[in-house]
């Protein structure tokens, strides 16, 4: 039952899009100590404007990744260089109830707007099988951009002087401003690369599940789980909290329903705080 | 001895002046007007039991916490399944309240480890959690479609009278314990703890137990309140229970109020109630959003809350110096 290997596509294909909505979330609670509890409306977002894009202006949806991403990126760097950086260094309970505020606002206004019928873009692109294993191309194809689109982040974190910097701030704040870094536009970039990230899962999410603001809720759900599987801040602790949220929400919910799926992650994520509140990988950098 | 105690508590007495007359009024409310006005009166009660119990946490603690709703849901679910199971209704109103507050011990004693933006998670995954169990596990819950309750007899102005009156008993027993504890032992090693943890058990404040009992007296009259407004409404669901607008909205109404304040708890969530009927039921469909616009006015305006430290002075002093600026 173990081996079945449809259920492990399935988990592999599901984590990834999970590593990839927890990556950006990750960051900014990594980097700037706060929680954004806007991350999975900034998802739903995205994933109207692809959907809306592709119904109306017939827009590839793929395409949508690089028209979205930049638009969720100069929402993010603005929300934040406007407004959460004034309250940035206040206790949990002040940016926590800020970004779940400001939550409620984008919620409601997506669910005015938009409506909360769930929406889904049908593609048709047809699927792979292999033996008695299926695979939906356009769930491939997610899969794959998911995956590539977190290792881009690593690879920028390590090598572009923004992602440098960025990681610099989150090792020691006050000695990477006595270092002439500019804080308050690494707190902005930082929020702005998570919001481009949430961005890019919204389309990726329009292409293979369908989108409702109903789910909104839930996607914030698992990349908390996932944060606290893999540890805060790291991109190899997201892909591989994803990866194994992914995997045990597979199995668990071909067993016992997607309900109980659901509950075990929150369960599993209750249990971890209590023991290894670090994360299954430690404290690593931002690296 | 008494000079150091002093440099931790905060000023605290002239709450009553406008806590008793306040009291008094709402007491007034359901003799003097309409249904409408006794329900709104009840749940300017209710919350205001609600904000004084996250206060307790959330405030003299300083945990930030979101479970408010988990212990709501809890005491409207053991509440209602007692009183369906045959108990009378007080009686399951008062093991609604025991049932939430041995939970609240048994995940005190799991959850209080973790501190700052972990317990704050921890906090909101138990609300989800909850409800997710209470929607899977249908034979005893009812699953989705939720549990009736018996119809509270003698029609709606009596039963509307009955409810407030509990409510309001509620409240005045939640402000009670606010100013118990802010003279108590325990009130004294939880300010301790909120501003300097270690620095507390350092000293010999027992931190684990106190924070214990911070958490069950937050979750006490959470579990009470869900139990009545379960028999006021004879309808619960797991969305209505476990709802996180409302874990959300405590916390706000007592941060309004002043969070570590005594009784500001009360006042924010009479000015909330206020607020949520002039405006929100104007825009139904934007009830989220304005909840979002109170909030972002609340951190950036008014960030010590109605009754917090230093609002009136810097009120005056942004006075003064506009003056001097025109002058």
């Amino acid at each position: 039952m173990f081996l079945d290997p449809q259920i492990l596509a399935n988990g592999l294909m599901l984590g990834a899009l999970y590593a990839c909505i927890a990556v950006g979330f990750s960051l900014v609670w990594g980097v700037l100590n706060v929680i954004n509890m806007m991350h999975g409306s900034l998802i739903i977002l995205s994933g109207y404007l692809t959907f809306f894009a592709w119904l109306h202006l017939k827009v590839n949806p793929f395409l949508m990744l690089l028209v979205v991403s930049p638009l969720l990126f100069a929402f993010g760097y603005a929300l934040q260089y406007g407004l959460i950086n004034r309250v940035v260094s206040r206790p949990v309970l002040t940016t926590l109830t800020l970004t779940f505020g400001l939550d409620m606002i984008l919620y409601n206004l997506m669910n005015v707007v938009f409506e909360a019928t769930p929406r889904r873009i049908t593609l048709d692109l047809g699927s792979l099988s292999m033996g008695d294993v299926v695979l939906p191309n356009d769930r491939l194809f997610a899969m794959f951009l998911a995956l590539g689109l977190t290792l881009l982040l690593f690879w920028v974190m390590r090598t572009s002087r923004a992602g440098r910097a960025i990681v610099a701030v989150r090792m020691d704040r006050d000695a990477a401003a006595l270092m002439g870094i500019p804080i308050r536009q690494v707190y902005a970039m930082t929020f702005a690369i998570g919001a481009l990230m949430a961005g890019a899962c919204g389309v990726l999410l329009a292409i293979t599940f369908p989108v409702t603001t109903n789910i909104s809720g839930l996607l914030l759900g698992k990349a908390f789980v996932v944060c606290v599987i893999g540890g805060l801040g790291s991109v190899p602790g997201a892909l591989v909290g994803g990866l194994a949220l992914g995997l045990i929400e597979s199995y668990t919910g071909t067993w016992w329903g997607p309900q109980t799926a659901v509950l075990l992650g929150f369960v599993l994520m209750i249990v971890l705080l209590m023991t290894r509140p670090t994360g299954l990988l430690g404290k690593a950098g931002y690296e | 001895m008494k000079s150091s105690i002093s440099s931790v508590r905060r000023p605290r007495r002239q709450g009553l002046v406008w806590f008793v007359p306040l009291a008094i009024a709402l007491a007034l409310v359901p003799l003097f007007f309409n249904n409408y006005y006794a329900q709104q009166a009840t749940f300017v009660c209710m919350y205001a039991a609600l904000a004084l119990s996250w206060n307790v946490i959330g405030g003299f603690t300083g945990y930030p916490s979101f479970s408010t709703a988990a212990f709501v849901g809890l005491g409207a679910y053991a509440g209602a399944i007692l009183q369906n199971a045959g108990m009378p209704m007080m009686l399951a109103w008062v093991a609604a309240t025991a049932v939430t507050a041995l939970f609240a011990a048994v995940l005190g004693y799991a959850i209080l480890r973790m501190k700052g933006h972990y317990f704050a998670i921890g906090s909101i995954a138990i609300v989800e959690s909850m409800r997710l169990l209470a929607s899977s596990w249908s034979s005893l819950t009812g699953g989705g479609e939720g549990l009736n309750l018996p119809i509270f007899p003698g029609g709606p102005d009596h039963a509307g009278r009955v409810f407030f009156y509990a409510m309001f008993v509620v409240m005045i027993v939640a402000a009670m314990m606010s100013l118990w504890l802010d003279r108590s032992r325990l009130g004294f090693g939880l300010r301790c703890v909120q501003q300097n943890e270690d620095a507390a058990d350092m000293v010999g404040v027992n931190v684990n137990a106190s924070k214990i009992a911070a958490f069950v007296l937050s979750a006490l009259f959470c579990g009470t309140t869900g139990a009545i407004s379960a028999s006021w409404v004879s309808y619960i669901s797991p969305p209505d229970a476990f709802s996180i607008l409302m874990t959300l909205k405590v916390p706000v109404m007592a941060l309004l109020g002043g969070a570590g304040t005594v009784l500001g708890p009360v006042l924010g969530a009479l000015v909330f109630v206020l607020v949520e009927q002039t405006l929100m039921s104007r825009f139904l469909d934007y009830s989220q959003a304005m909840l979002g616009v109170i909030i972002v006015f609340l951190i950036f305006f008014l960030p010590g809350g109605l009754l917090g430290a230093g609002l009136f002075e810097r009120l005056s002093g942004r006075l003064a110096r506009l003056r001097r600026a025109s002058a």
